[in-house]
């Protein structure tokens, strides 16, 4: 099956035949990524999603970093440095770091699991085409490695002053960032388009 | 893979912005709407280089309080120090962080810099229809696209500190304003890379070679 696509970074027109999995096409003007065939990529991403789900719990739920100085311990968990801005009046930017750490990752899994889950079982989940949209366009705005560099440079910061003692949080918040770098990387968004004009 | 030398805009088709499919262009008045997803469709991303230009201004306008107020302030025992961005950064050198200055150097002050000179650059050659190194200028476009979010690091440094460092009488430290202004212009300069559209760099190069 071949079908003709325009290159989303230059405009020209390119017709692409069949491909054999993990080949990808490249734009010959601009050499932007056109399209990269991913083996098994609805059944993929889904496992990555259910995975980071859990993930995403632990690193809700357990103590993030604990911070000892003398006597005093001071403990705390992902949420408490949202909180904190926000109890000091900085409400934008303790929301914007709520969104872009916690909400943001938490659609997209969220998203992806109500999508795929009956993709795989050929039925179609309604409002597809909007929820994806809605999840692609999420994309730029999850930066949890980002906050993964934050937590090295206080750390380091802190060191002189006190101890730092990172809890599981961490732990499960570093292993989410690989998970959901896999799950973005595994999805084939032409396959889920394919699904829905068959299906609808 | 077979190559044909046009592009949709010289072939009446329109390229979908969400899901990628090429239609048709219908010659009627009014918006158009993906037939598959459903997204409105437009040939280029709306009002571009307008909303390029307002969004770097508004950008660079931010930018100053961003770097002039200070980012946190630790309160310790009664006595309180301010510290702005860029006195964070001596701070670090000076005590021999190497490293962590240099972090915080890149993604504070000179990613968020970068970023707005390449789309200043972008939009400039855009409107004097340069055909100049297109395929360099929509690299640029793309690294643009990619290392604006790391310029976040210090605002996340920041909701950490204020998380630990929360121990009464004995040291507070607290966010200052610089942080509303510095995510400003993170969140500002990411839509700004979003409204450029890079096929813009390639229509003069269609147009002058027929
Ligand atoms: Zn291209
Ligand atoms: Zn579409």
């Amino acid at each position: 099956m071949s079908r003709t696509i325009a290159c989303h970074e230059c405009d020209l027109l390119h017709r692409i035949g069949d491909m054999p999995q993990g080949a990808s096409a490249r734009c010959v003007r601009c050499g932007a990524l056109l399209y990269r065939k991913k083996n098994n990529s609805l059944d993929r991403t889904l496992a990555f999603a259910l995975t980071g789900m859990m993930l995403f719990i632990l690193s809700n739920t357990f103590p993030f970093l604990a911070f000892k100085i003398e006597a005093q311990v001071q403990q705390t968990i992902l949420l408490t440095g949202i909180r904190t801005l926000f109890d000091q009046g900085m409400r934008t930017v303790a929301v914007l770091v709520l969104f872009t750490i916690i909400i943001v990752p938490f659609l997209q899994m969220a998203g992806l699991l109500y999508l795929l889950l009956p993709l795989k079982f050929d039925r179609l989940p309604p409002g597809l085409p909007q929820v994806f949209r809605f999840v692609r366009w999420l994309q730029p705005w999850s930066m949890m490695e980002v906050f993964m560099l934050g937590i090295l440079v206080a750390m380091v910061k802190l060191m002189k002053m006190a101890t730092i003692v990172p809890g599981v949080a961490v732990f499960s918040f570093l292993a989410l960032i690989f998970i959901i770098a896999a799950m973005t990387a595994a999805l084939d968004h032409h396959q889920v388009w394919e699904k829905w004009d068959e299906l609808r | 893979m077979t190559f044909i030398q046009k592009t949709s805009l010289n072939h009446g088709l329109i390229s979908c912005h969400s899901c990628h499919l090429l239609c048709r262009r219908n010659s009627s008045a009014g918006i158009m709407r993906c037939p598959r997803c459903g997204a409105g469709m437009h040939l280029r991303k709306p009002y571009s280089i307008q909303r390029t230009w307002a969004l770097i201004i508004s950008a660079l306008v931010f930018y100053v309080p961003a770097n002039v107020l200070p980012i946190t302030t630790v309160i310790s025992l009664g006595k309180a120090q301010s510290d702005t961005i860029m006195s964070g950064v001596i701070y670090f050198i000076r005590t021999g962080m190497w490293p962590i200055a240099l972090v915080i150097f890149i993604a504070s002050v000179f990613v968020p810099v970068l970023k707005l000179l390449i789309l200043i650059l972008l939009l400039i050659s855009v409107q004097r229809k340069s055909a100049w190194r297109s395929k360099d200028r929509t690299r640029l476009y793309r690294i643009t696209e990619l290392v604006g979010r790391w310029s976040m690091v210090d605002i996340f440094v920041v909701t950490i500190l204020v998380a630990l460092v929360n121990l009464g009488a004995m040291a507070t430290i607290h966010a200052g304003p610089a942080a509303f202004y510095f995510s400003a212009v993170v969140v500002i300069t990411m839509f700004a890379a979003m409204s450029f559209d890079p096929r813009l760099i390639w229509d003069t190069e269609a147009s002058s070679h027929g």
